[in-house]
């Protein structure tokens, strides 16, 4: 299982923080991750301008997922 | 160094004044910036501003940042202290604190890193006008630690000017 986590506008369009998913395919990667959580939750996330994060560092959408990660979606970050 | 994200209000001189000194034993000076809450934006006067934050990743991130100032710039130390959740109009949000023995590295290190936790340290931060509420959205020109001020027509999705003492 992968744990799936959002924040900020990504949490309120789904309407939920986190997600338990099983790791789409062997060798999957972000964006697997990501089609996973919209076909789950119905809500289209792409087009927008989304971040991830795999264990808590920030990744590109092509980085690999493993069994037992955290990954994370968010917007672009506007802390400071 | 030292990274501290937490709810409460800090006070920039005592955390100074706190900070071990074994690290900076041989600085010649200090750099701080301190940030606070503006009390308006392009559209509407700002009530308060919500931070968001993604515990444990935050921590890392401004950990990771730390390691790489002392690694580019002849520097002996840094702070930064970050809030969240829901601050008022003035209210401190972050400080940055680099030691060093000579100034320029100071200056350089702490504006490398105020630059860089704006555009990786995981926070968001939401604005509470009279109107409602609404996400602060991502600013290319700060994102490009532009040192002029810059401003924005209609795009993004809140639209949103800087004067050039922007921060």
């Amino acid at each position: 299982m992968i744990e799936v986590k959002f924040f900020a506008s990504i949490r309120e369009q789904l309407g939920c923080a986190q997600l338990c998913l099983s790791l789409p395919r062997d060798g999957a990667c972000v964006a697997d991750v990501l089609q996973a959580v919209e076909a789950q939750t119905g809500v289209h996330l792409g087009g927008q301008h989304l971040l991830a994060a795999v264990n808590m560092a920030h990744v590109a959408m092509t980085a690999p997922v493993s069994d037992g990660d955290e990954v994370a979606f968010f917007p672009p970050v506007t802390g400071g | 160094m030292l990274v501290k994200v937490q709810a409460a209000d800090f006070d920039s001189q005592a955390e100074i004044n706190a900070f071990p000194q074994e690290g900076i034993r041989g600085a010649g000076g200090l750099v701080s910036f301190v940030g606070t809450v503006r009390d308006y934006s392009d559209a509407a006067d700002i009530l308060a501003m919500e931070i968001e934050h993604y515990p444990g990743m935050t921590e890392r991130e401004l950990e990771r940042i730390s390691a790489e100032a002392r690694a580019h710039y002849d520097i002996l130390d840094s702070l930064i202290i970050h809030r969240f959740g829901r601050l008022g109009p003035n209210e401190r949000i972050v400080q940055v604190t680099v030691w060093a023995r000579h100034r320029a590295a100071a200056f350089d290190a702490c504006r490398f890193l105020i630059d860089v936790l704006k555009t990786s340290a995981p926070f968001w931060k939401r604005e509470i006008t009279p109107t409602g509420m609404r996400w602060v959205t991502d600013c290319p020109g700060c994102r490009a630690g532009t040192r002029e001020g810059h401003s924005h027509g209609v795009a993004p999705a809140v639209g949103h000017q800087h004067s050039s003492m922007h921060k």
